[in-house]
């Protein structure tokens, strides 16, 4: 299947309407196709503009007339940016530290799953035991069932450990500064296991069956297919994987707002929904600060489109 | 500038511990794997599965079990109280759950509310992106147009809670506006609106939010569905000389309807659990809140465990249908596959 967004058909159609009234009819149509689509990309793309621009106005400008004022005055500052990423936290800045935090809770939220998906997927792909379907069906419908219910256990099992009957099976995690992240990290992972595995799974198990099977006569072990036969084949796949998780984990609130405790280890996401509560009206500062947390997966986004347009189409029109 | 980077060494060390814990322990796995026996795939199997298996089951499968536990116990979780959170949920009238329509302006309720989402949704970006699609194919610069409307997926939705929030920024009547929509408005004569305060529209301005989203979702997956449509049915359709409005409906439809369930059924789960557009934009004031949002209000900041709980597996019981379908397609499609 065409990856969409990859493919521009040349011929836009070769043949002449046979009538005069075709030929009309057909410009008519092509007129309204432009006009509604160019409607539709203008809605999808001038709020963006608007905080954009924004973001780069001078305080009273911002807050006294629209943005679009720019365009026939433009005054350029970035002070707003400074004050947002440097400034003090008291005054909604400091954003630089979530920036921290957000890398920092989203690089190994992205490796774990990518790795114990992988692994889980060859397994379910190219190895054969009884029940392995079964399997492969559980972890499926676990796509669906919703976050919402895995939270509150969870959150239990990191602050209280396991007891049963009085009798305390697993300690609680008792982490606290930086070492917290280790929780977030860990609920994140768990989340992302059933998209992935599916996903790498649909790659694994188109790779033609010959090549496994001849490697396997050769006497090759499992983890040597695994690790010079299948894994370079399906590094788009884990390339777009890593794309969803990645967008998935920078622009997540929920998991976020429960497991990464205070504003030390909080992210990007939870600190600018913070600053719409507080500060809605100091639109100088939430422009940027949103600016800010949209321009890394925007740029991911961009320069990545290929392989996450891919992973989109393998994961929902097959499943 | 009072930003102390010192600070943030210690995060920094600790993202490093975790990519070498990951190499550690990816590199553990692969070695066992090379030192077990090769004969059996059944320990192979188990060796490659472990990881994923356990963490999904102390993260996922064990924790969901133990919420339906505790949705029928109360706030503290320690005493059984049958359906009583249930109850609350569906008669309660200070719930907030049920829609009022004695108030003006009416309550929709957060039941209420939630299905609207969940209808309008999928239906509205679903036709945006399929109209979209279907008028930028073969146009030039497609690939451009298309990332248009994609671009917002790459958006969180707490950023494009704020980016909207803008769009519907309210100044009094007579200043100048700042907000684009009553910008609209004046211009056009009409007096400025609080689009998300007032009751009971500014829920569907919230559902704006969500369509702008996800159009670019169904936008992808409808466009590859329709450049799929074999050649030779849209030729024979020309040659038969129906007009363009009859193609849309009797070839393009009809071919891809399978994709077309896909993304109403996609973005629908993706809808039931919307939390991140209502907690930026509103905080659930105003009666815009949905069940996602009360799951967390009541799990987390009212230790409300029984009712938050509860909530969740109403989530879930919305999704059961779903699972119960794609589960009886995937088996049907792995049948066919072995055979």
């Amino acid at each position: 299947m065409s990856t969409g967004t990859e493919t521009v058909l040349a011929a836009p159609d070769a043949e002449v309407p046979p009538t005069v009234a075709g030929r009309v009819r057909k410009k008519l149509t092509s007129r309204t196709a432009s006009a509604v689509s160019l409607v539709i990309a203008l809605l999808w793309t001038v709020p963006t503009i608007g905080v954009l621009v924004s973001s780069i106005r001078p305080e009273d400008e911002i807050k006294s007339n629209g943005w679009w004022n720019f365009f026939a005055n433009p005054q350029f500052t970035l002070e707003n940016y400074e004050q947002v990423l440097f400034g003090s936290r008291s005054a909604s800045g400091g954003l630089a530290g979530y920036f921290i935090n957000s890398l920092v809770i989203t690089i190994p939220s992205v490796l774990f799953p990518l790795a114990f998906c992988a692994l889980a997927a060859y397994a379910l792909a190219w190895t054969r035991f009884r029940g392995r379907d079964w399997i492969y069906i559980a972890i499926f419908a676990l796509q669906i069932v919703p976050l919402q219910m895995a939270l509150i256990p969870l959150l239990s099992f990191f602050n209280y450990g396991v007891s049963l009957g009085g009798v305390q099976l697993l300690p609680a995690w008792d982490l606290d500064g930086p070492a917290k992240f280790i929780t977030v990290w860990f609920a994140h992972t768990c989340f992302a296991l059933p998209l992935g595995i599916f996903l790498l799974h649909n790659f694994m198990a188109q790779l033609p069956g010959d090549l496994v099977e001849a490697a396997r006569v050769d006497g090759a072990s499992h983890a040597k297919i695994f690790r010079s036969v299948v894994l370079p084949l399906i590094v788009p796949a884990l390339a777009s994987f890593a794309i969803f998780q990645f967008l998935w984990v920078w622009n997540d609130l929920l998991v976020a707002l429960i497991f990464a405790g205070g504003p030390k280890n909080a992210p990007l996401t939870v600190r600018l929904a913070e600053l719409a509560g507080n500060r809605g009206n100091e639109w100088q500062r939430l422009t940027a600060a949103a600016f800010v947390s949209i321009i890394v997966p925007l740029a991911v986004f961009l320069s990545l489109q290929r392989y996450f347009v891919r992973g989109l189409l393998a994961g929902s029109v097959k499943g | 500038m009072n930003f102390d980077f010192t600070a943030e060494a210690p995060k920094l060390m600790m993202l490093l511990y975790g990519v070498i814990a990951f190499a550690a322990v990816v590199g553990l796995l692969l070695l066992v794997l090379d030192v077990l026996p090769a004969r059996k795939d059944r320990w192979i199997a188990l060796g490659l599965l472990a990881p994923a298996g356990l963490l999904l089951l102390v993260g996922l499968i064990v924790p969901a079990i133990r919420t339906m536990v505790l949705a029928f116990m109360n706030a503290d979780s320690s005493e059984f109280v049958g359906l009583e959170n249930f109850r609350w949920m569906f008669t309660d009238k200070n719930s907030g759950m049920l829609p009022d329509f004695s108030t003006d302006p009416v309550q929709y309720g957060v039941l209420l509310s939630t299905l609207l989402w969940v209808l309008l949704v999928p239906t509205v970006s679903t036709a945006v992106g399929l109209v979209y699609a279907v008028m930028v194919d073969r146009a030039r610069f497609e690939s451009f147009a298309k990332s248009l409307i994609f671009m917002p997926m790459a958006i969180s939705f707490v950023g494009a809670g704020i980016i909207w929030k803008f769009v519907y920024e309210y100044r009094q009547e007579g200043s100048e506006q700042i907000g684009l929509l009553n910008q609209f408005v004046v211009a056009l004569g009409g007096t400025p609106q609080q689009w998300l305060l007032d009751g009971p529209w500014n829920t569907l301005f919230l559902i704006v939010v969500l369509v702008w989203i996800q159009a670019g979702f169904s936008m992808v997956v409808l466009s590859a569905a329709i450049k799929a449509i074999p050649a030779d049915i849209v030729e024979a359709a020309h040659i038969d000389g129906v007009t363009p409005w009859q193609m849309f409906w009797r070839v393009t439809i009809p071919s891809i309807r399978p994709a077309l369930v896909v993304v109403l059924v996609t973005i629908s789960i993706g809808t039931l659990k919307v939390f991140d557009i209502v907690r930026t934009m509103t905080g659930g004031q105003f009666g815009t809140s949905v069940v996602a949002n009360e799951m967390y209000t009541y799990s987390f900041r009212a230790d409300e465990k029984g009712k938050g709980a509860a909530l969740a597996v109403l989530l879930f019981l919305f999704v059961i249908p779903i699972v119960i379908y794609q589960v009886r397609l995937m088996r049907r499609r792995r049948l066919e596959g072995a055979r």
